[in-house]
């Protein structure tokens, strides 16, 4: 159990900078997501909160002590890696025994904590088998296993599904979340699979490049998205973005695109210059009258529902429809936007400017 | 561009049987997309085509000539792999040009820049095209060896799994490319793959592989919407089709031992009382999960559903998929 606090940490290599000055919040018992893309200070971070890396500048707190600059091993943290590592010529029972065997349990005690874990995991029959014959799955509930059996503060997880299949990745990830909901350990997630990220964290730090682009609750995330980075980061296919020049003012709730009148959620600052509307493919009807066009380039049958692709006067969109909704290639339909849902970015900076719809997420965003 | 036929294809490797009794027509110019986990025989299938496996009986035919006693090379067939194999010594344009500059195709060198530029173009390299092979990333080696197969004009394009090395947006870009290169080529492809989204999004038809057998063979949303068994069902579908014992919800067809319910097949607020054990909240849509007489099952909601852990909640089946004892498809 812990609360783990993160301000203004900064970690250079050289002349590089990895991360550049995060501040976040952990709450005691999250199960909490560092997300982006490869080389964006996830696991830099990450590493930093379990001590394997010293920050350059900035404080870490465990539960209101300041570990910034302690050794991993006075941080009482357990770190799951993607490539499981286990000691290959121990047994199931070994390998989850040893970290307790080595702080200097007495046996009995070892035997029932292991027994404990096995069942948790369901693992129980694997126990008297080389880890060697054990699949991927099996191997990735053991590595589990021998980070939970000694009941650590928190627990770093760097891409621990990584390396595994999708249909795999599905159903460990459930089981993972699962366990955390008995457990109810804190835990830090580095991932870069935006999907495992909302599926899986009460809440996310979504990075780029060393720096924290939004810091929130999955869906307030990507229903207000601080940036377009995020905003295309997150969700499949992401976030549409038709470009445009013009202005808002404080307290409008439309925006003039080509010659077309869409609504958008009543702005609260005003902007002049480069655009984007951004409009999630959910929210995005075909209708056969609406006054804005495009034509019907390509459609992708999902099952439950299809993303149609449309080529409009402001490029590119995808929209997610039912599967049985008719949208044949070459026929131009309308458009219909849900304007509640839209975010307005300003496309020099990416950042989302502050309307009704984001105003509670962006301010303490 | 031809059609490819296999008939009743047998391959074993040391006892252990990959494809079994395989009859399977490829018709000309269409996706074929062949769907199943690891082991199902998808790779051998590809193989035994492009002529790197010989079968142990059967008949492979391409545009109705037999071709087991031609070598890979006469067959004319592309092959992309899931791990990129590239001349690391050579630029990617001349890797890229390197299948049109062999002697059996005797390419023109003006028609070979065109060629190239193209695909460049479609794949998105056209900025690395005088870079060494090695000094590119991960998803750009396996971009210049998928080019490297669209360059040519071969009978069939066979390949494996070639977008399951790149990241999740790329992938999603090239899907969309991949189905419209071919449908614009009006070429002929066999596309392996054990993801589901890549199988319905891109095949004109996907062929389903159970432990080297064709189980079935039809549209995505024939396989889909009318799946032949309870292991086809289990193919297609996110979230994953529950499955139930058949008369949970009351009378069910005779013979049915379990019910299989996608989220379009499950309606809300009526029916039998389930719990909400938790809220998946995926932006897009949400998953409720439910507990039913101690059974889990996976449904979608309204995205800012109010729903959470511990409320109940009442379902009941819309036209719903029955599966017999051995797993086949009642109704």
């Amino acid at each position: 159990m812990a609360e783990i606090i993160i301000r203004n940490l900064r970690k250079e290599f050289g002349s590089f900078t990895a991360v550049q000055s995060s501040s976040f919040k952990i709450e005691d018992g999250e199960f909490f997501m560092l997300l982006g893309p490869s080389g964006c200070g996830k696991t830099t971070t990450l590493r930093m909160i379990a001590g394997l890396e010293l920050p350059s500048s900035g404080e870490i707190t465990i539960d209101g002590e300041d570990v910034s600059q302690k050794p991993a091993s006075q941080r009482d943290i357990a770190f799951v890696f993607q490539m499981f590592a286990l000691y290959p010529h121990m047994n199931v029972r070994k390998n989850l025994s040893y970290p307790l065997v080595s702080q200097g349990m007495p046996t009995a005690q070892v035997r029932a904590k292991v027994s404990e874990v096995a069942n948790i995991l369901g693992i129980e029959s694997l126990l008297d088998k080389p880890v060697g014959g054990l699949s991927g799955g099996d191997r990735q509930r053991v590595a589990l296993g021998r980070a939970i059996v000694r009941q650590p503060k928190a627990f770093m997880m760097d891409e621990p599904l990584g390396a595994l299949d999708a249909e795999f990745r599905e159903h460990m990830s459930l089981e993972l979340r699962a366990l955390h909901d008995r457990m109810k350990a804190t835990t830090v997630y580095v991932t870069h699979d935006q999907l495992e990220a909302m599926q899986m964290g009460d809440k996310i730090v979504v990075m780029n490049h060393g720096v924290i682009e939004q810091f929130g609750k999955p869906q307030d995330v990507y229903d207000k998205p601080a940036t377009m980075f995020v905003a295309e980061f997150i969700g499949s296919p992401s976030m549409n973005f038709l470009r445009f020049d013009g202005s808002v003012g404080t307290g409008v709730k439309s925006v003039t695109l080509g010659h077309q009148e869409l609504s958008v959620p009543m702005m609260r600052e005003p902007f002049e210059g480069s655009l984007a509307f951004g409009v999630r493919p959910e929210h995005i009807k075909l209708t056969d009258k609406g006054p804005y066009r495009g034509e019907v380039k390509a459609t992708e049958y999902l099952g439950t529902t299809q993303i149609i692709t449309l080529k409009t006067t402001h490029g590119i969109v995808k929209a997610r429809a039912a599967a049985g909704e008719v949208a044949r290639v070459g026929e131009t339909v309308g458009l219909d936007f849900n304007g509640k849902t839209v975010t307005l970015f300003d496309t020099q900076t990416g950042r989302a400017l502050r309307s009704e719809l984001n105003e509670g997420v962006l301010a303490h965003g | 561009m031809a059609e490819v036929k296999l008939q009743n294809v047998n391959k074993a490797f040391d006892q252990q049987s990959a494809v079994v009794d395989l009859s399977l027509t490829i018709p000309s110019g269409s996706f074929v997309v062949l769907l199943g986990p690891t082991g199902a025989g998808k790779t051998t299938t590809l193989r035994l085509i492009s002529g790197l496996e010989r079968p142990d009986n059967g008949d492979i035919s391409i545009d109705g000539n037999s071709v087991l006693d031609i070598t890979p090379a006469e067959r004319d067939v592309a092959m992309v792999f899931q791990q990129y194999s590239l001349y690391p010594h050579m630029t990617v344009r001349d890797n890229l040009a390197f299948p049109l500059r062999s002697p059996l195709h005797k390419t023109p060198e003006a028609e070979i820049t065109r060629k190239v530029s193209e695909v460049a173009e479609v794949l998105r390299i056209s900025h690395k095209l005088d870079n060494k092979a090695t000094a590119l990333s991960g998803g750009e080696m396996q971009r210049v060896s998928i080019g490297r197969a669209l360059v040519r004009n071969p009978s069939i394009y066979l390949m494996d799994e070639p977008l399951s090395s790149l990241d999740a947006k790329l992938r999603a870009d090239l899907r969309v490319e991949l189905k419209s290169i071919q449908a614009n080529l009006g070429a002929t492809f066999l596309y392996v793959t054990h993801d589901q989204i890549e199988a319905m999004t891109m095949a004109t038809h996907i062929g389903v592989l159970d432990h080297g057998r064709l189980v079935q063979f039809g549209s995505p949303r024939e396989i889909y919407e009318n799946p032949v068994s309870l292991y086809v069902a289990s193919r297609l579908g996110i979230p994953r089709l529950n499955v139930l014992p058949a008369d949970i919800f009351g009378r069910a067809p005779k013979g049915a031992k379990s019910i299989g319910l996608r989220p379009e097949h499950i309606v809300q607020n009526s029916g039998k009382s389930a719990w909400v054990t938790r809220v998946e909240r995926l932006g897009d849509q949400t998953r409720l999960h439910l507990k039913l007489d101690g059974h889990d099952i996976i449904t979608l909601t309204d995205v800012h559903t109010r729903l959470g852990p511990g409320d109940p909640i009442s379902i009941q089946p819309h036209n719903p998929l029955y599966f017999d004892a051995a797993g086949a498809r009642i109704a």
